[in-house]
């Protein structure tokens, strides 16, 4: 008998925890049912840190179809029609090895929402890096963008957008995240559920190999010290061209009614593909590991049960109709087998080479998870960092100051990333990526989908409840500039060891402010994800929760705003509140490499007006541009605008720090000056401030403050702008860097 | 049925290109890969995607799919087909146009809208448009560089800038008859305004036109 003290450990499972299985079962498990447990009871698949916590955020609203908890939330978008949608993490693996990381990130989060019924229509991804002057860095960069590439291309679904940022605190920790959006018709939908008693288990998909064993436990719920390489066994590969069949298979045996339930194999394997759907459906299971179609000869039983082989779905049938299930995948060229039956009672029976080698209550290895009331302290240095104020008693040069912002590639332009990315198929991408937000048309409808997915570390770092509720109010006003209102929220929330109590109070603080902010705005939250360990050598990451909004105009507006929209004489208006607020801001971070103060908070009145404002705006076509002051505040926004453009800008304020001031709430405005006084009836309508700050045309950006003038040619910050990214990737290759195969 | 439209297994365009045919007037069909004949069709649409995974070489594995035959008797018989993004790789694999293809010159994936100025009116694509007329359509691929060490190639239409490092700056070649045509960009992709560009209307509006009226509706 192997030590099995030693073995739970090396699986990730505290002693505490091996106490629990013990008290299960009444027993020692054998090496097959400890293996379960250790990947089931793992923080990446059970939550067990973070759940206390999560059942704040407010899931509940008329249109809320399928909430949290499973594969992906559904939310009803009228006429029969249902989107589904999902947000991941893959930030252990990616760090590992960038390209199948991030590719398989991808393919995990596509099969969360086919999973459901519906077919993904579209890809976000939100990307952080450290400084890309660091050459890992620009390796990490470069391999996550074409691993993306490789598989969202391949795999056929289009990346419309996401976030790029980079900051010191993710050199040794990236962040990898990525949201899928998928439409159905509404008698599509599919449960996670194992159906009554005789139900038949169907394997789908890639054999099943040793990769990725572990994946959960091992990598994603671990945090890293040098030895990094020595995990690049657990990362998993991935096939986008399985994928792809395995999608139109299931889409079509969704579309012929051939399956009572379908549960995806993602983290945990076949560990979870079984024990969640049975324990769903309040059932028991007999599974038969020798019925798996594997890669390779001699795979234990526990390695069948952990492993993470990619492109693998489990589907649930009826007797009747299990060949027609069979005919399906035969004619898409996929594997499939059927492994197991649903049995009536409770417990999930494995048996492997003639013998039981699991027997385990299914709902066990879910349900009965450990929860752990992690202790939560309100870090000690929190005061002195709010102390901790820049005078800013005298303007700097500021053509200087905002040719370096344009060149920081956090607020650059991504088009080196997106350009890898086929952002046009399907022929819904209205407005694509590089603006605030995504819109998608809805064919065959007059609805059009908008997205938009939000993060900033650093507000979160100096104020994570009020950080993090900006991200809402931020995500709804991008929303709102392709036309729509607000529908449901996603949320990814990537933060550091969670066994330290100031992590868990950066946890509970910002689970806090998204639920307060989604509440003012009567948003629900339909799924999420959790990513703890992002630290690496005790240093974590800035606390990073990422928001991806979805949003529906109806009907779509036929001219949405762009940011290259402004023409020579059209008027520049800024939308909502004055005020300066630079904590947190991207003029101290890059112009004074200075973090601290307190940002300010959202204003729940304001910021609901705003983003209705917006939103008529937009539909109503009387903004050719609007465009929100976030990551370098006003001046950045106005810049941006001119160089997509391509037309020049005055404007002029008061107070030369209203330029860089990153206070929530507020837009840019290109108007027509026939519109002007429309613009300014709604706005007064609405209570939200408008103010003429001057107009578009000639060749400079120009500011103006009390402080003085300052001149900026378009062309120089076009140039900027633009070369920021390519500039530092020059001589990178362009696939994965040299060493890993596309 | 009219037009075929062809489904490898990884083909991913099949749905657009009905789309934007359907939009244009012309009846469309997908076929299977599988399949052994075209079902009466009068001309027969490649569509863009990674059919077979690129295993080995875009649109090697393509080539031997039971489908090609009536594809490449098609060909012969002078009946429109048309290959855009990866069934042009296909077409050139199947020996139907000349040249193979290579990764970009820069070894990323390009997706993006570009230039292409059109350079021969005599095919089934391009005989709606006049010579020299420039037109926006998305690009999006990764072996997009054409080589044709033979010169046999005759290029239909040229990028205006150089995306990709396509020899001659070739966007879309066609055979010595005309009536066999691969284009790289995608047409289908530029048929609304809504989505960005209407310029790919005058392409495959065109080559609708070819299709035997005979046998139409």
């Amino acid at each position: 008998m192997p030590d099995q003290t030693a073995v739970h450990r090396a699986l990730g499972m505290s002693d505490e925890e091996y106490g629990t299985v013990l008290d299960i079962l009444g027993r020692d498990p054998r090496p097959a049912e400890l293996a379960m447990y250790s990947v089931m009871w793992s923080e990446h698949c059970s939550y067990k840190s973070s759940r206390s916590h999560l059942g704040r955020f407010p899931t509940k609203a008329p249109w809320v179809v399928v909430g949290p908890g499973e594969n992906a939330g559904v939310v009803d978008l009228g006429d029969g029609w249902l989107a589904a949608l999902r947000i991941e993490s893959h930030n252990h693996p990616s760090f590992v090895e960038p390209y199948q990381g991030a590719a398989t990130g991808v393919g995990g989060i596509l099969r969360d929402v086919f999973t459901m019924g519906a077919r993904p229509i579209a890809l976000w991804d939100q990307i952080r890096f450290g400084p890309l002057d660091i050459p890992k860095n620009r390796y990490l960069f470069g391999g996550v963008v074409a691993g993306i590439a490789g598989y969202g291309n391949a795999v056929g679904v289009p990346t419309v957008g996401g976030e790029v940022a980079f900051d010191p605190c993710y050199s040794g920790n990236p962040l990898v995240n990525v949201m899928c959006l998928g439409i159905m018709q509404r008698e599509q939908l599919v449960l996670g559920t194992a159906g009554a008693a005789g139900s038949v288990a169907v394997l789908l998909g890639k054999p099943t190999g040793r990769d990725g064993i572990g994946g959960a436990s091992v990598l994603a719920s671990a945090s890293f010290a040098d030895e990094s390489g020595a995990k690049r066994p657990s990362v998993q590969v991935g096939d986008p061209f399985e994928e792809k069949k395995l999608i139109e298979a299931c889409l079509e045996l969704y579309s012929r009614g051939l399956v009572v339930g379908v549960q995806d194999l993602g983290a945990a394997g076949l560990s979870c593909a079984t024990s969640e759907p049975a324990a769903r459906a309040g059932m028991g299971m007999d599974v038969d590991l020798d019925a798996v179609h594997v890669r390779e000869a001699g795979m234990t039983a526990p390695e069948l049960l952990m492993s993470e082989s990619q492109e693998r779905m489990m589907a649930f049938v009826e007797p009747s109709l299990v060949d027609e299930v069979l005919e399906v995948a035969e004619k898409w060229e996929i594997d499939a087998r059927v492994i197991g039956r649903v049995a009536t009672g409770d417990t999930l029976r494995v048996r492997h080479g003639g013998e039981v080698v699991a027997e385990v209550p299914a709902a066990s290895l879910s349900e009965a998870a450990p929860r752990y009331d992690r202790p939560v302290a309100e870090p000690d240095w929190l005061a002195s960092v709010w102390d901790d104020l820049l005078p800013h008693d005298e303007a700097p040069d500021l053509t200087a100051a905002l040719l370096t912002l344009l060149d920081e590639p956090s607020i650059a332009a991504a088009d080196w990333v997106y350009r890898q990315y086929d952002h046009m198929l399907f022929l819904n991408t209205v407005v694509g990526p590089g603006e605030d937000g995504t819109l998608l048309r809805v064919k065959g409808t007059d609805k059009g989908l908008a997205v938009s997915t939000d993060g900033n570390g650093r507000l979160c770092y100096l104020d994570p409840f009020r950080g993090s509720a900006r991200l809402v109010y931020e995500a709804a006003l991008n929303v709102a500039v392709t036309g729509a209102t607000p529908l449901a929220v996603v949320d990814n929330l990537n933060f550091g060891n969670p066994e330290k109590p100031e992590v868990m109070w950066q946890f509970r603080e910002c689970v806090e402010g998204i639920s307060v902010a989604c509440e003012q705005l009567g948003i629900p939250v339909v799924g999420g994800n959790v990513s703890f360990y992002n630290e690496t050598d005790g240093v974590d990451i800035h606390p990073t929760p990422v928001v991806g909004l979805l949003g529906i105009a109806e009907p779509i507006p036929s001219r949405p705003p762009r940011l290259g929209a402004a023409t020579e004489g059209m008027e520049l208006w800024l939308l909502g509140p004055d005020g300066v607020d630079l904590a947190g801001s991207s003029f101290e971070s890059v112009i004074h490499g200075h973090l601290g103060g307190r940002p300010a908070a959202a204003d729940p009145v304001m910021g609901a007006a705003v983003i209705r404002l917006t939103a008529r705006l937009a539909s109503a076509g009387l903004a050719p541009v609007l465009h929100d002051t976030s990551d370098g505040g006003l001046a950045v926004a106005v810049a941006e605008i001119c160089i997509r453009s391509g037309v020049g800008a005055e404007i002029a304020v008061d107070d030369w720090r209203l330029l860089f001031s990153e206070a929530p709430h507020r837009l840019v405005a290109a108007v027509r000056p026939d519109d002007a006084g429309v613009l300014v009836a709604m706005a007064g309508e609405s209570s939200v401030p408008a103010v003429r700050l001057g107009r578009w045309g000639g060749d400079t950006i120009d500011l103006g403050a009390s402080a003085g003038r300052w001149s900026v040619p378009v062309a120089a910050a076009t140039a900027a702008y633009v070369e920021a990214i390519p500039r530092r990737m020059a001589g990178t290759s362009g696939d994965a860097c040299d060493v890993l195969p596309r | 049925m009219t037009v075929a439209v062809v489904v490898f297994p990884g083909s991913n365009c099949e749905h657009d290109v009905v789309h934007a045919l359907r939009l244009l007037g012309g009846e469309a069909e997908l076929v299977w890969h599988r399949d052994d004949d075209l079902a009466g069709a009068d001309a027969v649409v490649l569509p863009g995607g990674f059919a077979h995974g690129d295993a080995l070489r875009t649109g090697a594995i393509a080539r031997f799919s039971p489908v090609m035959t009536e594809v490449g008797r098609m060909a012969e018989a002078g009946a429109p087909v048309l290959g855009i993004c990866n069934g042009f790789q296909v077409l050139c694999e199947a020996g139907l146009l000349p040249g193979a293809f290579i990764a970009n010159r820069d070894l990323r994936f390009v997706c993006a809208m570009v230039d292409v100025e059109v350079t021969d009116t005599g095919t089934i694509l391009t005989a709606g448009a006049s010579e020299g007329r420039r037109l926006r359509i998305p690009l999006n691929s990764y072996e997009g560089n054409w080589v044709d060490p033979t010169r046999r190639g005759r290029v239909v239409m040229r990028y205006t800038d150089d995306p990709n490092g396509s020899q001659d700056r070739a966007a879309a070649v066609a055979n010595a008859a005309g009536n066999v045509v691969g284009i790289m960009p995608h047409p289908e992709r530029a048929v609304e305004a809504i989505i960005g560009s209407e310029d790919g209307r005058i392409l495959l509006e065109g080559f609708l036109a070819s299709v035997p009226q005979a046998t139409r509706a």
